[in-house]
């Protein structure tokens, strides 16, 4: 830095510019030597598919490729709108995003908060191992589990039967199948989603906690006017990067545990894409379903961002 | 701090204990109604009860899944794909996330404008798909390992953890005239580990639960990872594979398929139950320093 400035100096204005910044430039060669093979992945594995887009504006054959398959406009996004089962999917995704948001955004703030009032360390950290477990568990794995318990003959019919009613078919009934994938979606993530929580109330200032016992708070009192009030910007963050991802509604869950009997509650965008593309190999079409998402998923990040930035100011954003 | 013991203070930790234990044991009984039916014998997993407690125990079930050929190259690819996916990813991450951290870099809000669109905006599966198979990468590790290398979001981790270190030690180091390379090897990694770890934490355990890349560009089934092969069995109910391996051993033992699924299901999990409770708390460090806004 001392060595560029002081030759620097040296140069005559009108030469000393382009110098400096020439200088300056190998000073930092070796950073940005470094940053090459990232660039280079980034390009490849990121902007390439992003290019590979132009593929909903494409017919696409096989034997010519991306680049030679002829223009056709915005024919397939044509075909999105005029196919009734795209509207289906779409409802289906909101509605899932939407009934998990509402039970699993609440649910790990709320274990947070109880897990803070535990003052056995023991104990409190046994609780925090199991509820973290499911997280580190597959959703295959996991989506087996549950259609065994979910089973006509499993533990769950059981008690049905146990309380006089007949048993459910569950994984085959359209009328419980969305509650089973957002119940079992809460019970694997509250675990692991309370973590972001609980480090937020680690940092809280304990000084405010014995300012209002001074005043003669009570537990619960201070969990809720204190507590709770510090969380306010990671709640906020958080509930920015759900909305974002409002479209994905678990993919993986679903994949995995939906069968053709629940399609018309259970198929959403990425499970629609995945059959148009890789089972009909339907690439432009499937595509365009695709990207339709992307679209509309970076709309949405963007303008709650630019909501919570109005409401709450930049604490609270993410960028 | 101290606590009045009130009797409502004392009801309130009753009620609060009582529900956490209760919570606890909901969270793992899924896991145990496996680890019962595995061990169950004969026609009684198949019925309707709690199933707190196996009624007859018997470990014919892993002896026959221990036989099963394609768990176990399931297994080494799922490790291969790991081992090799963490590797890369620390290498590529870290010489990204290094330059970025100096503020002092020419073009560096550009440079890390082009990380970030990454998260904003993505290909999809169909233009993803074909990238691979235009790459010729079909049936190869590589296609597992190479996407996932470099993600915007660990870069910023690791970025942030870069700009927590104190200039002064840098400093010194150049005083001693280190370059950046030589600064980057010996003074920033070295004091880096907590989140080096952490980041091959997350990153290994992702790999070690992927399937869906694994369904899609593996064609060849001596290929597929172990998550892949579990859900053959599991979610495509299809057994005919381990029913044909059971035949030919010309066993006289008793079993049916949930019980051969869930035994499966239990040889699947153990090592991630065995290392997950020491290896939590890097997860948990993990999160906070990933907490820092970028």
């Amino acid at each position: 830095m001392q060595a560029t400035a002081t030759e620097s100096a040296v140069q005559t204005r009108s030469s000393g510019r382009a110098k400096g910044r020439f200088n300056k430039f190998k000073q930092y060669r070796m950073l940005f030597l470094m940053l090459v093979p990232g660039f280079i992945f980034l390009l490849v594995f990121n902007y390439v598919p992003m290019y590979g887009l132009v593929l909903a504006f494409k017919d696409f054959r096989i034997t010519s490729g991306i680049l030679d398959s002829p223009w056709v406009g915005t024919k397939y996004f044509h075909k999105v709108f005029d196919d009734p089962h795209f509207y289906v999917v779409l409802k289906n995704t909101i509605l899932i995003s939407v009934y998990k948001l509402i039970f699993g955004f609440p649910a790990p703030i709320a274990f947070a908060l109880l897990l803070n009032e535990m003052r056995r360390p023991l104990f409190r950290k046994w609780v925090q191992t199991v509820s973290y477990l499911p997280h580190f568990i597959s959703w295959i794995v996991l989506a087996g589990i549950f259609t065994t318990l979910f089973s006509l003959d499993g533990p769950v019919n059981a008690l049905v039967k146990a309380f006089g009613h007949a048993p459910v078919v569950f994984m085959a009934d359209e009328r419980y199948f969305r509650s089973i994938l957002v119940g079992t979606s809460v019970f694997q993530s509250f675990g692991w989603s309370s973590i972001i929580f609980l480090a937020a109330i680690a940092g809280v200032d304990p000084q405010l906690h014995e300012a209002a016992i001074m005043d003669g708070a009570g537990r619960f009192r201070r969990m809720i006017q204190i507590t709770l009030p510090m969380l306010a910007p990671v709640i906020s963050i958080m509930l920015i990067l759900s909305m974002g991802t409002i479209l994905d509604a678990g993919f993986d869950q679903i994949f995995n545990m939906y069968n053709s009997q629940v399609y018309g509650v259970a198929d959403v965008i990425d499970t629609y894409v995945y059959r148009l593309g890789l089972i009909n190999a339907d690439y432009s079409y499937s595509t365009a379903v695709g990207m339709f998402k992307s679209v509309v998923a970076l709309i949405l990040l963007l303008s709650v961002n630019r909501l919570v930035k109005a409401v709450g100011g930049n604490d609270h954003t993410l960028w | 701090m101290v606590y009045r013991k009130t009797r409502l203070g004392m009801a309130a930790d009753l009620c609060l204990y009582a529900s956490m234990t209760l919570l606890m044991l909901l969270t793992l009984y899924p896991f145990w109604t496996q680890l019962v039916t595995s061990l169950e014998t004969g026609a009684s997993v198949y019925s309707t009860r709690l199933m707190f407690v196996p009624e007859h125990v018997s470990f014919e079930a892993y002896r026959l899944a221990f036989h099963f050929t394609p768990l176990w190259t399931g297994y080494l690819n799922t490790i291969v794909r790991t081992v090799l996916g963490v590797l890369c990813m620390l290498v590529v991450t870290s010489l990204t996330a290094y330059p970025l951290s100096k503020k002092d870099l020419p073009f560096n809000r550009a440079l890390t404008g082009f990380l970030l669109l990454t998260m904003l905006f993505t290909g999809g599966l169909i233009p993803n798909y074909l990238l691979i198979r235009e790459l010729h990468l079909l049936n190869s590790v590589w296609a597992l390992v190479l996407p996932g290398t470099l993600s915007a979001f660990n870069a910023l981790v690791m970025r942030n953890f870069f700009r927590s270190i104190p200039d002064s030690l840098e400093e010194s180091a150049r005083v001693d005239g280190a370059g950046y390379l030589r600064i980057y090897v010996s003074v920033i990694l070295p004091l880096s580990a907590p989140v080096l770890a952490t980041l091959a934490l997350w990153v290994g355990v992702g790999h070690w639960n992927a399937w869906f890349d694994s369904l899609i560009y593996m064609t060849d089934g001596h290929k597929q990872v172990l998550q892949v092969v579990l859900r053959k069995i599991l979610i495509e109910n299809d057994t005919t594979d381990m029913n044909a391996m059971i035949q030919k051993m010309n066993t006289h033992s008793e079993y049916t398929d949930r019980q051969l699924q869930a035994a499966v299901v239990m040889l699947s999990i153990i090592p991630m139950l065995v290392v997950y409770p020491f290896v939590q708390k890097y997860f948990v460090q993990g999160v906070m320093v990933g907490a820092i806004k970028g």
